[in-house]
């Protein structure tokens, strides 16, 4: 059975049918809020329930429970506010009660009714949110160039925007039915926002060893700079699929969203959102969606206990090493030998070699993998 | 923000010295976090989905064609 959505029921807000063309024609009567991409890609995951049980941006209610006990006002666990900012010139005119048009990239995605138009500390959020407030941090810096009025209210969903990923864009209501399609009854599912490497492959594998599928679920969407670029994550977890993994346990999708760089808080909302695509179990791994050194490395395992109502079962797995003593691709609980014998696979250490054109060692990241990388001109966002 | 809102429910207080001594040496500051614990756990048990998935079985079919498309199915 796949995972119940979060709060029991996948949330649709897309409009379809004569109310579609109704609402559309009203749209254009509308005053409009332009919105950037990385927010008008979230209006398409509260309306396909990826967000479930939202239905819209918060209200100033949900918005301060997040913030300070990481659930909703329903009780639900939560942990990152979903919100639109807008200043007081975007909304000159405008009262609670009023129906809006949403613009992202240049069309009118959504409709959204204001329930409460509210002011935001964007100090407090970024220290309870991000757990600092150093603008080195990217998700601090981002939130300190926000605009300082928050709305709150449903949307309704009338265009799609623009999706250079559409092959591999799949939605949670079609995720579920693909899991019951195939027959899976329990499905890891994967975040990264990463190319893979060995140890990558053998977390996945190690948490597939237990269940019926694999979700590999990439982030496409705003990212720091230096990150891989989001066609090069694509298209390294395909030749890794195509070359390493049994076709019939591994569904690949992406999932259109910001990262928000908030370590322990992110992991959570990560599993959510993957409960809501139906998955039973999620992984996380050393330093879950963490920066710097903002967070401790198992810190995003360990707030999962503070949680026993998440309804998604996270796995707790190891970082695997290459040990040359056990002639293979290890983790510390189960390779008994010293640091002299083990192959840390470091992240940053393979962007070096990435960034000079060098092929990084096969102990790091399969050649396949390591070719499709370096066959791009500048893998890395600048 | 103003403070988180509590309301009061009453155990036996043999349960509550038995959660009391529980509760010692864990991560729990009182016997009221521990009872919310607890409660939260069993709560989500329980919660049953409301309402079937929102889709018809025309839509369900369109999906799957869709997923046979894109090469999922």
């Amino acid at each position: 059975m796949v995972s119940k959505p979060h709060g029991g029921r996948l949330i649709s807000r897309v409009l379809s049918g004569r109310k579609l063309d109704r609402i559309r024609e009203e749209a254009e009567e509308l005053k409009i809020i332009e919105i950037p991409l990385d927010v008008g890609v979230d209006v398409e995951n509260i309306a396909h329930g990826v967000f479930s049980p939202l239905e819209g941006f918060m209200t100033s209610d949900d918005y301060l429970n997040v913030l300070y006990y990481m659930r909703l006002s329903n009780d639900l666990p939560w942990t990152i506010p979903i919100t639109l900012d807008v200043s007081s010139e975007d909304i000159r005119g405008l009262k609670e009660g009023d129906e809006i048009a949403v613009k992202s990239e240049g069309k009118i995605i959504a409709i959204m009714s204001i329930e409460e138009i509210y002011r935001w500390d964007k100090r407090e959020y970024s220290r309870l949110v991000y757990k600092t407030e150093d603008i080195k941090h990217p998700g601090v810096l981002k939130t300190l160039q926000r605009k300082e009025l928050l709305i709150g209210g449903k949307i309704s969903l009338i265009d799609h925007l623009p999706n250079p990923y559409y092959r591999f864009t799949l939605r949670p209501v079609e995720t579920r039915i693909l899991f019951r399609e195939k027959g899976w009854k329990t499905i890891v599912g994967f975040q990264t926002r990463n190319a893979p490497h060995l140890g990558h492959e053998y977390v996945q594998k190690a948490a597939l060893t237990f269940v019926d599928g694999l979700f590999v679920n990439p982030l496409v969407g705003w990212k720091k700079r230096g990150d891989y670029r989001d066609e090069v994550i694509l298209t390294a977890y395909r030749v890794l699929i195509e070359n390493y993994y049994p076709k019939d346990s591994v569904v690949l999708a992406v999932l259109r969203t910001p990262m928000r760089y908030a370590g322990p808080r992110e992991a959570i909302h990560h599993a959510i959102i993957r409960k809501n695509f139906g998955c039973t179990h999620f992984i996380v791994g050393r330093d879950h969606a963490g920066v710097g050194n903002y967070y401790g490395p198992y810190e995003a395992q360990e707030i999962f206990y503070e949680f026993p109502d998440l309804g998604i079962i996270p796995l707790f797995v190891k970082e695997f090493f290459y040990c040359r003593k056990c002639g293979g691709m290890v983790n510390e609980k189960v390779c008994p030998h010293s640091s002299e014998f083990r192959v840390k696979i470091s992240g940053t250490a393979l962007r070096e070699m990435i960034k000079k054109g060098e092929m990084p060692p096969e102990t790091m990241m399969r050649r396949e993998v390591a070719e499709a990388i370096l066959s791009f001109k500048n893998p890395f966002i600048e | 923000m103003e403070e988180r809102k509590y309301t009061t429910v009453s155990i036996p207080t043999t349960l509550y010295n038995r959660i009391k001594k529980i509760i010692e040496g864990t991560g729990f500051t009182s016997v009221s976090s521990f009872v919310t614990y607890v409660l939260r756990e069993i709560a989500a048990a329980y919660e049953e989905e409301e309402e079937a998935e929102p889709f018809s079985e025309e839509e369900r079919n369109k999906i799957i064609e869709k997923l046979r498309k894109l090469g999922y199915l």
